[in-house]
């Protein structure tokens, strides 16, 4: 055996790790003061937590058929909303991805866009389709197709700049065109992770949608803010659950599909 | 032994010419530099030499696939870097790649791989897959198929075909355009001895019965001795052979390994 000794299990950061640390740690203490971080308050919490499930236990079963509608057209717009985007984002991806179709440039200004698809939130695109077109579900379906694409067109972009290379390579050097070749090499190539992504993208749309009522866009998102309200806790217990069963709903359902669509050559 | 590639024509057109290539990636010194070489109509070369001694990139600069520091290229008596668009495509139609992997889509079936080896020459919907393809197109990739052996496995998926029936079916897209030009890239390096064998075997029978110029990288001295014509042996970023396969030896081959 030689003498040397056994290497350190982590090495010692240096000084300019040593305050990246610190800066980190500080950044989460300044976070939590300006979010009013209260001790008390969190202690006092779980006796009015136990007093509201008191309150909204059992769930109310009187307007029924009434939410399950509500259900029924939060779902019809999260699923229009979802495919609608999901369509448009793959060419809006075909723009944001480099060297699939276009240079740096454009893809930087489509990314850019995207970026700010994404930046604003899936209720303010709400509001501003409820000032465009009225108050109802298009405007949610409206607000739904614009967030799926700043959240497809970005991911679907990823896909297909991480795709391997090689097939396109080989139909490069028969002289086809790019678009040909984003057809034959690189979107086959990212298929499976556009699927994922899409159905990651439909249960956003249908968790975004259960809430688009709150500011009169449509779903089921108005009558829990009405058992809220008017302090009719069952009623918004029933809500809740019902939002829970259909988001896990859509992700088993989203599991087979996957599978199935995987399966299948073309 | 380094001869002038001039003693060693002999066809009368020259498909592919070489003239002061340089490639270097980054600040590194160059991978090669003033290589000069030319191949013959209906020429089978093999290019050899050890790792990093940038074979693949040489061949990638000859298909114009990237673009050298400097010097030219002149495939099929074009000069590459000076062509763009529909005229280097059009070039392009006329060559082929057959790569280390593969590089089939996984996704698609086997035919839909080798009809997009026309995609040079058509273009749009109805070349991305074989069940929207035109008959002519379909029975083109069928028959490339049936010259690589594998007509049976036209719908199957090629993400479900062996090593060795991957790289068939990748000669069969290279060849279903009736390439003029073709390359092909250390094709037997990810399959086994027997595998690789015949493979290429296959894949010389096919090219030379079809009268392709060939340009390929081995690293199995015996390949690049029994099925190429002539030799060129890179290494310190030179030429350091270029002859006849029958005049270079085993011992020549060895040294560009040292």
């Amino acid at each position: 055996m030689s003498d040397r000794s056994l290497p350190m299990r982590f090495a010692r950061p240096g000084a300019g790790g040593f305050l990246g640390y610190l800066a980190v740690v500080l950044i989460i203490l300044w976070s939590l003061e300006g979010a009013g971080w209260s001790a008390d308050r969190l202690i006092s919490s779980p006796p009015k937590l136990a007093d509201f499930l008191d309150r909204a236990w059992p769930p109310s079963t009187h307007n029924l058929d009434r939410l399950a509608w509500k259900m029924v057209e939060t779902l019809q717009i999260a699923i229009a909303g979802a495919a609608i985007g999901i369509v448009l984002s793959v060419p809006v991806a075909l723009l944001a991805a480099r060297g699939v179709l276009v240079g740096r440039g454009v893809s930087l200004a489509v990314r850019t866009i995207l970026g700010f698809i994404r930046a604003v939130p899936d209720l303010a695109w709400a509001l501003v389709f409820v000032v465009a077109v009225g108050l109802g579900p298009f405007a949610g379906m409206l607000a739904i197709v614009v967030d799926t694409i700043g959240y497809c067109g970005r991911f679907f972009a990823d896909d297909m700049e991480t795709t391997d290379p090689g097939p396109a390579e080989a139909l490069t050097a028969t002289g086809a065109r790019r678009l040909d070749i984003a057809a034959c090499a690189t979107i086959p190539a990212a298929l499976p992770a556009f699927v994922s992504t899409s159905l990651f993208g439909l249960e956003k749309a249908v968790r975004s949608s259960t809430i688009l009522g709150l500011v009169g866009a449509g779903g089921i998102g108005i009558e829990m803010k009405v058992g809220f309200d008017l302090f009719d806790y069952p009623t918004a217990m029933t809500v809740i659950l019902m939002i829970a069963v259909v988001v896990i709903g859509v992700e088993q359902i989203g599991a087979v599909l996957r599978a199935a669509i995987m399966g299948q050559a073309r | 032994m380094l001869d002038h590639p001039a003693t060693h024509v002999t066809g009368t057109v020259t498909d592919l010419q070489a003239t002061g290539l340089a490639k270097s990636f980054g600040k590194a010194r160059p991978v090669f530099e003033g290589l000069e070489f030319r191949i013959q109509r209906g020429e089978c070369v093999a290019l050899v030499g050890a790792n990093g001694t940038g074979k693949s990139t040489l061949l990638r600069c000859c298909l114009g696939l990237i673009a050298p520091d400097c010097g030219q290229v002149s495939l099929l008596d074009q000069d590459i870097a000076a062509i763009k668009g529909p005229a280097r495509r059009a070039l392009r139609a006329r060559t082929g790649l057959v790569g280390q992997k593969h590089n089939l889509v996984p996704r698609l079936s086997v035919l839909s791989n080798v009809i997009h080896g026309l995609l040079g020459r058509h273009s749009g919907p109805r070349y991305w897959v074989q069940g929207l393809a035109p008959a002519a197109a379909r029975t083109a990739a069928f028959a490339a198929l049936d010259k690589v052996g594998l007509a049976d496995l036209a719908l199957r998926r090629a993400d479900q075909l062996s090593g060795g029936q991957s790289q068939r079916v990748g000669i069969a897209r290279a060849l279903v355009g009736n390439p003029r030009f073709l390359v092909a890239d250390e094709p037997c390096a990810s399959l086994d001895p027997q595998a690789g064998e015949e493979v290429m075997a296959l894949f010389m029978s096919l090219v030379k019965r079809e009268g392709v110029t060939v340009l390929f990288t081995s690293h199995n001295v015996q390949h690049a001795l029994s099925y190429g014509d002539r030799i060129l042996g890179l290494q310190g970023g030179r030429i350091a052979i270029d002859a006849r396969a029958r005049e270079v030896s085993a011992q020549d081959m060895a040294r560009l390994y040292v």
